[in-house]
């Protein structure tokens, strides 16, 4: 088809020389100039989007490296880090309970003790020499609360404040969370860049134990127990 | 009464210990994983054992199975606490001889009522 043109515009031009018509062959040297950079610019552009798609996926793939390389260490790192987190927290909690159970297992004693010699007080059934040595009991147990008390309020600002791992590991899972989100969808870009086959080839299954139940997503078979009340009917179905 | 108390986190066998402690039961020993519990129980001396499934090394699905297949084990009573949750582990776990199956996260009361009902049994 171009050719023909060309040999159309060929012979045209070599009539319009041999008759003298230099506009005329001036014109139509410059429709064949224009025939010949249509196509080169259309070769252009077919070269050009062919570099396009060779760099997207070439960023693609420099991406999913830079993910395997960096990122994902990475987020292992990180999520390491909040079973670390996780650990001192409990660590610091357990710590203040252990502290604290002796102090008020104390006080309760005390307590009870003396409650027990008011009551006698109160029937009139205590010599006053006792009277006065309770009296005394009384005095050193509001002093002994007040240092005791002291002490439970210490240990509940160290509970308080070891929850606030809390908001620092809710930010990092957030974090992974999104980084498995990048990488799923530029695994899926490959894929479709690749052609697109075997999108259907299923993942080996794993024979690794489940784990923790995380609600909304592994209970959705209904092959497990949600709580301790379905573990105590499966058990007792099986004569528990 | 002396328990020997089995998982591979730090923390929860401190949150066990701690339980066990407010029943009554102060005398604990701990392994953290089947491997490390099995030498304590074969040296004798152990009454009880709550032990979890998933540890490294040895599980607790497999240390039970081990103390079942030991004619001076065989009696003992286990308690497992543990996160797995599928029906399927907790048919195996039964299967295997668990006197009782707690599944994390728990509360003191779960614990203790499952307690005391394994020791009901055995009283019975």
């Amino acid at each position: 088809m171009t050719n023909d043109i060309r040999l159309a515009l060929a012979k045209d031009l070599v009539e319009a020389l041999e008759q003298g018509k230099e506009s005329v062959a001036d014109g139509l040297l410059d429709e064949i100039a224009g025939l010949r950079e249509t196509q080169l610019f259309q070769e252009v552009g077919r070269l050009t989007r062919q570099l396009h798609d060779t760099m997207a996926g070439f960023t693609l793939d420099s991406k999913i490296t830079a993910m395997t390389k960096n990122e994902i260490p990475d987020a292992k790192e990180r999520l390491q880090y909040v079973i670390s987190m996780t650990e001192q927290s409990a660590n610091q909690t357990l710590n203040a309970v252990e502290g604290l159970m002796p102090v008020s297992k104390q006080l309760i004693e005390q307590a009870e003790k003396l409650s027990e010699k008011w009551e006698r007080f109160l029937d009139r059934e205590m010599p006053f020499a006792e009277f006065k040595s309770m009296s005394s009991e009384i005095a050193k147990h509001f002093k002994d609360s007040k240092v005791s008390l002291l002490l439970v309020e210490e240990g509940l600002n160290e509970i308080l404040m070891a929850q606030g791992f809390q908001d620092i590991t809710g930010q990092i899972i957030k974090r992974v969370i999104d980084l498995v989100q990048d990488l799923e969808t530029s695994m899926v870009e490959l894929i479709k860049l690749s052609g697109g086959k075997g999108s259907e080839a299923t993942v080996e299954e794993k024979n690794d134990l489940p784990g923790p139940v995380v609600p909304g997503v592994d209970d959705k078979a209904g092959d497990v127990a949600i709580n301790q009340d379905d573990v105590d009917d499966l058990l007792s179905s099986l004569g528990f | 009464m002396k328990i020997l108390v089995v998982d591979d986190f730090s923390t929860m066998r401190r949150i066990v210990k701690n339980l066990l402690r407010d029943l009554g039961f102060a005398n604990t020993v701990e392994a953290d994983d089947g491997k490390t519990a099995l030498p304590i129980l074969l040296a004798g001396g152990i009454d009880f054992l709550v032990t979890d499934w998933n540890m490294p090394g040895m599980t607790g699905i497999d240390l039970l199975k081990a103390v079942r297949a030991n004619p001076d084990l065989v009696d003992l009573p286990v308690l497992m606490v543990t996160a797995e949750a599928k029906r399927e582990q907790i048919i195996m776990a039964a299967q295997a001889g668990v006197n009782g199956y707690v599944i994390k996260p728990f509360t003191a009361a779960t614990l203790k009522e499952k307690i005391e009902k394994i020791f009901e049994r055995l009283d019975g």
